[in-house]
């Protein structure tokens, strides 16, 4: 009896670390990281941040994450509601590196987050503003599902902790059908602007105990032209 | 024992799939939204920051006391006229239930503007832009330019108003900012 008991036990185990490796392993999971508004026809403006905390001018989150908030004097966003969210505010730079402006990002743990689908999801918002230009809101839904795939388990697996290499992906999932992000205009030039935008991260190490090491961040946003209008032929 | 073996390895994939889809990998906390009907008015919903005490962040230009302390604002002159901050915000039963972000700026292609993010995480996003002139009563007025989850089928207003804390006590706060938000859904055409 107790032979079968504990063939039982061990086969569960067993099953349990089959399925686990199952849903891994599983290449249906990994998703295209080409991204729609590469093709766009329309002018698409690149934004970039470093997303490593102390580079941030603040981050926030719990207090009990392996990232650090920063600087280490900020508030800390400890009470249940806001528990699993992290506050960012960064300056973004345009495709020549030049400063842009600034992006305040909240991103909080998704409850759609669906792990047999191979959806690590978190639901954010931009709220960028660029000096001369104007201001614009970018909401999102993520997947860091390839990220956590492909960095921070590694990382947990290697014998320094850490993990070195490169990796580039977006993490943009919607609302867009085509995985990507709602873009809503504020003021400036980009009043009544309606469009879409992805956002990908690219990483080069990663560290257990104190988390991404260098990783940068992208926000591509469509800037729809003005419709074209065609002159008589003389 | 080998068939026993076998039984044990489906059961083990059963259960780890049973618990996967069952029980939820995230389960945001809530606090009940405080939505009050008013006769013939709609409805509207009240939240507000503790000033300094919700306070994250001031960033803006030349501050005395930047906070947080250490924050490294940028020296660059487009931000001169940029004042961002980030708050924690409360319900009206002074529960904290979400981030904020305001930022106010003025430059030769936006004009004076002020706009709020509300970032409520079990609920979802407001983005709002206010009139920068403060109407009778020291309320600014703006509309609901995008909302998500919950709010992204909504339109309506927000109104902002600085309300001073004259209760002497030791521990109160400088004052609050007071945020209503009266939203309805949008009228949907068949």
């Amino acid at each position: 009896m107790i032979k079968h008991l504990a063939s039982l036990l061990i086969g569960m185990l067993v099953g349990a670390a089959m399925f686990l490796a199952l849903l891994y392993f599983n290449p249906l999971t990994h998703q295209n990281t080409l991204s729609p508004i590469s093709v766009s026809e329309h002018d698409v403006m690149t934004l970039n941040y470093s997303a490593v905390a102390v580079d941030s001018l603040v981050y926030t989150n719990d207090g009990e994450s392996h990232v650090d908030p920063h600087p280490a004097k900020v508030l800390q966003l400890w009470e249940a509601p806001i528990r699993r969210t992290t506050a960012m505010a960064t300056i973004l730079s345009d495709s020549r590196d030049r400063v842009a402006g600034i992006g305040i990002k909240f991103s909080s743990d998704s409850e759609k987050t669906n792990l047999l689908n191979g959806e690590a999801l978190v639901d954010s918002v931009w709220h960028i503003y660029l000096p001369g230009r104007g201001s614009m809101l970018i909401a999102q839904s993520e997947n860091y599902w390839n990220y956590l795939h492909d960095v921070v388990i590694p990382a947990y697996w290697s014998s320094g902790d850490n993990w070195r290499g490169v990796w580039n992906g977006n993490i943009t999932a919607g609302p867009g059908a085509l995985f990507t992000a709602r873009v809503v205009g504020g003021g400036g030039e980009f009043e009544g602007l309606e469009s879409d935008a992805v956002e990908s991260l690219s990483a080069k190490a990663y560290s257990v105990e104190k988390g991404p090491v260098a990783l940068r961040g992208e926000l591509a946003v469509e800037i729809p032209r003005d419709e074209l209008t065609v002159s008589e032929d003389p | 024992m080998f068939k026993t073996f076998i039984v044990g390895i489906v059961l083990g994939v059963v259960a780890i799939a049973a618990a996967l889809y069952l029980i939820p990998v995230v389960d945001q906390s809530r606090e009940p939204s405080m939505i009050v009907v008013h006769p013939n008015h709609g409805n509207t919903e009240s939240f507000h920051v503790n000033v300094p005490m919700d306070r994250i962040m001031i960033g803006a230009k030349a501050q005395a006391n930047p906070l947080p302390p250490g924050l490294d604002w940028p020296e660059d002159t487009g931000f001169d006229g940029v004042r961002a901050e980030l708050f924690k915000l409360r319900n009206a039963n002074e529960d904290v239930v979400g981030v904020a972000s305001r930022i106010a700026a003025s430059d030769e292609v936006s004009g004076d503007m002020i706009e709020w993010v509300l970032h409520l995480p079990a609920r979802g996003s407001i983005y709002v832009d206010l009139q920068p002139e403060p109407r009778e009563g020291g309320y600014r007025v703006g509309a609901l330019r995008a909302g998500t989850r919950e709010f992204v089928s909504l339109v309506g207003q927000m109104t902002e108003r600085w309300i001073a804390d004259n209760s002497g006590l030791e521990d109160a706060p400088a004052g609050r900012i007071e945020l209503i938000t009266a939203f309805v859904a949008q009228e949907i055409t068949p």
